[in-house]
């Protein structure tokens, strides 16, 4: 077996998906990883379903992350942690933001995703980022790069904050760095 | 995006597409041209960055893919390095000008990208496989698998087109397009102003028989002689090694594109060393070396999305070359949606005999639909929907087309009766109108970027052939879908804020309809509804334009 890290971020279209996908493969990057990602653009990404994968290790081949090995699964909003858990196993960490925006079918509530998802892996956390976020920051739209930090104190991500806040600086414009950097150590307070 | 002008000797993160754009800077490019289409349309907008602040770049959005491919054939008989790039159902609409430039061939070297998008994460329309292309246009098909080759296959398409007076085409995929990998850039040729002159040669560039005919033999002559180069060519090879092969029972993997990574992929999940053939180059194929990989072997598997087009090759070159060797391909993979590494592996463990069980998840998942933009932005299109609604009996007929609209054929809407492709909603609801002798109403809604593309003609046809439609042009200032690129309503251009803006209005009165309202769906919401009740009952083609710019450009504008 490999020791490639695999990601799963899901979410809907328009909350930064591929802001934390390009602030994570840069950090992997200049951590001396090879790099894959994938990601969605088009009509998807008006408020639809969307996933995006990000991959490291010493040689990564396919951008798409194989069922049954991803490592750390965010979800942005809470239902759609059902969609990136398809790519779980038993050691999967689950990072979902509570926060829900309705499907515009059937809605699943809070405690029936926690019960889909209880036979699946242990580690799985339900944290009110975007509302911290809108009550801290005034601005829930870092709520991923507050998970992001989160991870990465936690340590289920294996790159280094440093990385992260350099990630943030090289692959942002200046004017939003001070918001997400404060997002990303936000966690800590 | 002007970091990509500004890399030397580097490695870095790119996407496929900053990587194909990165590889046509490095390859000298002097004129681009596309129309945006995803998952490709990030080439245009990058270059519409790059080539405001560049003399030597131009760049232009065409009016849609076929004058887009048509001002780089008149740019390359003009000597210039062109890249054209387009989706795939954008080359149905390129398609009659791209065979003749095979006949002709290029004079400046012009690389074609052509996007698919199997699984269709951001098509409507269809799976279609633009590989095909190759089999009639006659021009060489490059197949990149990661954001690497994206960047080199660039080059190497501009290589060819130079040395033998051929377009090439480089075909990607979502999974390629959309991917970012870490790429080894080069540095930046000087390219100069472009001094270029259509320099006349009527032999050359006039499709007229009996010269056509001529023609059509040269560029198969050609073709010829371009396989000598396939054949060499280092963008087709084995990895792994083939006398290692013994465990296998002399098994072998046929692959391109981004299926070749899944490949990979698949082999280390497994942990199995099977020999891989990686195709770069569709067409021409190297046949001879297909057939030295496949002459050892007892089975083969070719792994492709979407059509056999590589498995019936191989079949063909196999019945020379070994004709005892088992084919599996589309027997044990999917011809429909995209491959993925557990699909791949479930193939190869059936070739080479190794239990694996493809994991399936328990967990049933979720589908948000896409939805119009609502909150601090909300989409102007919502009052349309509502105004129709409100104004016309529901066994109205209502045809949908391409663009942010169409996703009022999704829940709650749930509109359109019928959906195809761009300029198609009028073409269709002529047909149906016509069929039905005007008795079922047919009310279609259409944006100002595919009114402009393929709706003129369309509405043209209408109004000649005398169809009784409504045809509704939701008409949002810009060409939003596909990430806001401008079109002629605008008075604007990639290169500049002074263009004609040409009005949907007087295109609309010229065409010779006589009924046509312009109407603010939020501002007018009571009228607008007023009109489309008015206009309903009228038996002939009437145009509502429901103008009202997209809520994200204007809160982007005011930031």
């Amino acid at each position: 077996m490999d020791k490639t890290f695999n990601i799963v971020i899901s979410g809907v279209g328009g909350q930064g998906l591929v802001t934390l996908l390009k602030i994570i493969s840069q950090a992997a990057f200049d951590e001396g990883f090879d790099v894959k990602t994938s990601e969605l653009h088009g009509l998807s990404q008006r408020g639809g379903s969307v996933e995006v994968y990000i991959r490291f290790g010493e040689q990564v081949f396919s951008p798409m992350v194989p069922k049954g090995q991803a490592n750390l699964i965010i979800a942005l909003e809470q239902q759609e942690v059902l969609n990136g858990a398809q790519f779980a196993s038993k050691k999967s960490i689950f990072l979902i933001n509570k926060y829900q925006t309705p499907t515009l079918a059937v809605d699943v509530g809070l405690d029936e995703i926690k019960q889909r998802l209880a036979d699946v892996s242990k580690k799985v956390f339900v944290i009110p980022a975007s509302e911290i976020c809108q009550k801290k920051l005034g601005n829930e739209v870092v709520s991923g790069i507050y998970l992001l930090g989160y991870a990465v104190r936690k340590k289920y991500l294996p790159l280094p904050m440093k990385s992260l806040e350099e990630a943030i600086k090289k692959t942002m414009p200046e004017k939003f760095w001070e918001l997400n950097l404060k997002a990303l150590h936000l966690s800590k307070t | 995006m002007q970091e990509l002008t500004r890399l030397q000797n580097e490695r870095v993160i790119l996407m496929g597409n900053e990587a194909i754009v990165r590889g046509a800077l490095e390859s000298g490019v002097q004129f681009v041209s596309t129309y945006p289409g995803t998952p490709a349309s990030e080439i245009g907008n990058l270059f519409s960055e790059i080539a405001k602040n560049n003399d030597s770049i131009y760049f232009e959005f065409s009016t849609n893919e076929k004058t887009a491919l048509e001002a780089a054939i008149g740019a390359s008989f003009s000597g210039l390095k062109c890249l054209v790039a387009m989706k795939n159902f954008g080359m149905n609409v390129a398609l009659e000008s791209l065979i003749p430039f095979g006949y002709t061939g290029s004079k400046g070297a012009t690389v074609i990208i052509v996007a698919d998008d199997p699984s269709c994460h951001s098509s409507a329309q269809s799976e279609e496989n633009s590989r095909g292309f190759a089999y009639l246009s006659h021009i060489p098909v490059l197949e990149p698998s990661d954001a690497q080759e994206c960047l080199e296959f660039v080059r190497l398409g501009f290589q060819i087109s130079k040395r033998f007076h051929l377009p090439v085409i480089v075909r990607t995929t979502t999974r390629v397009a959309h991917q970012k990998a870490v790429v080894q850039t080069s540095g930046l040729p000087k390219v100069r102003p472009s001094d270029a002159e259509f320099i006349k040669d009527k032999h050359r560039f006039v499709t007229m028989p009996p010269r056509v005919m001529e023609m059509h033999q040269e560029l198969l002559d050609k073709i010829s002689i371009i396989k000598l180069f396939v054949e060499d060519s280092d963008v087709n090879y084995v990895y792994g090694d083939l006398s290692t092969n013994t465990n296998t029972k002399r098994a072998g993997i046929i692959t391109s594109g981004v299926a070749y990574l899944h490949v990979l992929e698949a082999l280390r999940m497994l942990g199995k060393d099977v020999p891989v053939l990686k195709l770069g180059f569709f067409y021409p194929l190297p046949e001879q070396k297909i057939k030295d990989f496949i002459k050892p072997l007892k089975k083969v598997l070719i792994v492709e999305e979407l059509d056999p087009y590589l498995e019936k090759e191989v079949a063909a070159l196999a019945k020379s070359a070994n004709p005892k060797l088992v084919i599996y391909g589309k027997n044990i993979l999917p011809e429909t949606g995209e491959m993925n590494p557990e699909i791949v592996a479930g193939a190869v463990a059936a070739v080479v005999r190794k239990k694996y069980v493809v994991p399936q998840s328990m967990v049933e998942g979720v589908k948000h639909f896409p939805r119009f933009c609502s909150g601090a932005a909300t989409c102007p299109y919502w009052r349309v929907f509502a105004a129709i609604k409100k104004a016309v009996p529901e066994n109205t007929v209502f045809g949908g087309d391409i663009g942010c609209y169409m996703i009022a054929a999704l829940p709650p809407h749930n509109l359109y009766d019928y959906m195809f492709c761009m300029g198609s909603s009028i073409g269709i609801g002529h047909g149906i109108a016509k069929a039905t002798n005007g008795q079922q109403k047919v009310v279609t809604l259409i944006g100002d970027g595919t009114f402009f593309h393929s709706g003129i003609e369309a509405l043209l046809n209408a109004v000649y052939n005398q169809s009784n439609l409504l045809a509704i042009i939701v008409d949002n200032r810009i060409t939003a879908m596909t990430g806001h690129q401008p079109n002629p309503g605008m008075g604007k251009a990639a290169e500049t804020d002074a263009a004609p803006e040409i009005k949907i209005e007087e295109v609309a009165r010229a065409l010779g309809v006589k009924n046509i309202k312009i109407v603010d769906p939020v501002d007018g919401f009571d009228e607008l509804v007023t009109s489309i009740q008015e206009y309903y009952p009228k038996n002939e083609i009437s145009v509502i334009i429901a103008k009202r710019i997209c809520a994200l450009l204007e809160k982007r504008q005011k930031q």
